[in-house]
């Protein structure tokens, strides 16, 4: 009489009772329901526009990204800018911002942001932690909790971009993500790769993710594409595009090629240390593929913006 | 006889690596037969890879599906008789990770290797993974430092485009062995991408003396005789 795991009452059905799986099938629920929704909308009203970074693979650089994101969108002082880090059990974010010992406040309005600047604000479990060898050893269930957490009870204030790291993969976070943004408005996914096969194996599931759960994909980063050394200036390509790159599979998939980054080792000496890259190395190629795929980005969403007002 | 286990349920690369994405899973009478990906039939794979009807099939699952196929994974493959079972995991310290070594208790395992890159970032996350090697009881063998340098091809000049270092003063911080540290090796990535048996095809390249030198320091761990 078990509905099935994966059924739309796993875990609810009289037949539940009493398994002893009852909790796991009923832990792993789906979308919030009508109340929370409300109360999600509600929070999120004051956020102009929404981008998910995601990646298939680990260690693609998807977090350098989001924060080297935030940063360029900050630089603007005029606008206000959130990174939420829901990656639960490797949250680099706090490090990559140079907030590392920070701990989140509350107050009567909610959660606190801890601000590197007075525009961008950063939330992630790094914070809640106090030890940097403290590991968040979790299943789903209590993870998909954090995060409708950090959408509820943070008092983001107005912000003109809410940028939202993810882990890598198409698991509980994403799901969850999804589904507590669906209450407001996401505006898409920026998808992060490096050249390898391997990698955009992966990125294609990714794709495949977003047409599941119609998440626009804003397009696609490709991360340690190529190296020239510093001495002889010869160019390498450390991570071989074997099947074409993610140039190849753009084209295939139809979707955009945001561009290209290349290796530089003072991208990562800069996140070790906390300081933005961009601002450390303005004349690195890798900074300006930065900043043209950042403004990419920001006029993909200043245009669903324009269109969707049109609609009203 | 080597038998890899591919816990990587959203991205499973492991089969790629072998040139075996094409292959099926068959059943016999005792299990899952593993995919063979040598004529002498020592190396077997499983992942969740050959069980995909497409190849970009995205794996949209939470937790409990990802534990009941993990625990599938480790009870009802037909593995035979393996001198190493490899797990490759995913990133963190969540359902994959705690599924698989509760499945893999009974067996007792002999421990853990853990990767990262010598950037303090992901050293940062590594210190959690230590954490979590602790509170479940699994040894640690070791840490290596992967994408350790990188040596240009045309002038021989090193750049260390991940940084250097951190791997080792993690295993110095944490009182765990060091394994060594693997340089970025374009060939080596080549190598991977094309499914090819980069140990044997490639040993003059940068990244092989310190990989045989790992491999050897795990052999050497489970030659003595067992506790």
């Amino acid at each position: 009489d078990c509905p099935g795991t994966s059924s739309a009452q796993a875990g609810r059905a009289a037949a539940c009772q009493g398994c002893p799986n009852q909790r796991i099938c009923a832990g792993g629920a789906a979308a919030p329901d009508p109340a929370e929704a409300a109360e999600l909308r509600e929070r999120l009203r004051s956020v102009k526009h929404t981008v998910l970074v995601l990646s298939g693979k680990g260690g693609v650089g998807k977090s350098t990204f989001s924060a080297l994101l935030a940063q360029g969108l900050a630089a603007d002082e005029a606008k206000q800018v959130a990174l939420l880090d829901i990656d639960i059990c490797g949250p680099s974010i706090p490090k990559m911002m140079g907030l590392e010992g920070e701990q989140v406040h509350q107050s009567g309005s909610g959660w606190s942001p801890v601000y590197v600047e007075e525009n961008l604000g950063v939330m992630s479990v790094g914070f809640l932690l106090s030890s940097p060898d403290d590991a968040v050893i979790w299943r789903g269930p209590k993870k998909n909790g954090l995060i409708k957490q950090f959408l509820r009870d943070v008092d983001w204030g107005d912000i003109d971009y809410l940028i939202v790291d993810t882990p890598p993969g198409t698991s509980d976070e994403h799901l969850s993500i999804v589904q507590y943004l669906s209450a407001a408005h996401i505006d898409g996914a920026v998808i992060i790769t490096t050249p390898q096969e391997v990698s955009l194996q992966d990125v294609r599931k990714e794709i495949n993710f977003c047409h599941k759960v119609k998440l626009p994909v804003i397009g696609v980063v490709e991360n340690m594409s190529g190296f020239v050394c510093p001495k002889c200036k010869n160019e390498s390509q450390i991570f071989p595009p074997t099947t074409g790159g993610a140039e190849k599979m753009c084209q295939n998939l139809n979707v955009s090629l945001l561009g290209k980054v290349p290796l530089d080792p003072q991208i990562g000496k800069s996140c070790d240390k906390g300081q933005s890259f961009l601002s450390e190395a303005p004349e690195s190629p890798a900074t300006s593929s930065y900043r043209n795929i950042i403004q990419r980005i920001q006029e993909y969403c200043d245009q669903r913006h324009f269109q969707e007002e049109k609609t009203i | 006889q080597v038998g890899i286990l591919d816990v990587d349920l959203c991205g499973p690369s492991v089969p790629r690596m072998f040139g075996a994405q094409d292959s099926d899973v068959h059943q016999c009478d005792s299990g899952w037969v593993p995919v063979f990906v040598d004529q002498e039939k020592s190396i077997s794979l499983m992942s969740i890879g050959f069980l995909l009807e497409k190849p970009d099939d995205a794996v949209v699952w939470r937790g409990p599906k990802k534990n009941a196929l993990i625990k599938q994974f480790v009870a009802d493959v037909a593995w035979g008789d393996l001198d190493f079972l490899i797990v490759d995991t995913p990133p963190g310290t969540s359902d994959e990770h705690i599924s698989t070594v509760e499945a893999l208790r009974p067996h007792k395992p002999l421990g853990a290797i853990l990767v990262t890159t010598p950037q303090a970032v992901s050293v940062g996350d590594v210190r959690r993974e230590l954490t979590f090697c602790k509170k479940t009881g699994l040894r640690v063998l070791g840490i290596v430092e992967n994408m350790s340098g990188f040596v240009c091809p045309h002038c021989s000049e090193c750049t260390n485009i991940f940084s250097k270092g951190g791997g080792e003063e993690l295993a110095k911080h944490a009182g765990v062995p060091f394994l060594g540290c693997v340089p970025l090796d374009p060939q080596l990535s080549q190598s991977l991408e094309e499914g090819r048996d980069f140990i044997q095809e490639f040993p003059k390249s940068s990244a092989f003396p310190a990989l045989t030198r790992i491999a050897q320091q795990i052999l050497d761990g489970t030659s003595q005789p067992s506790s």
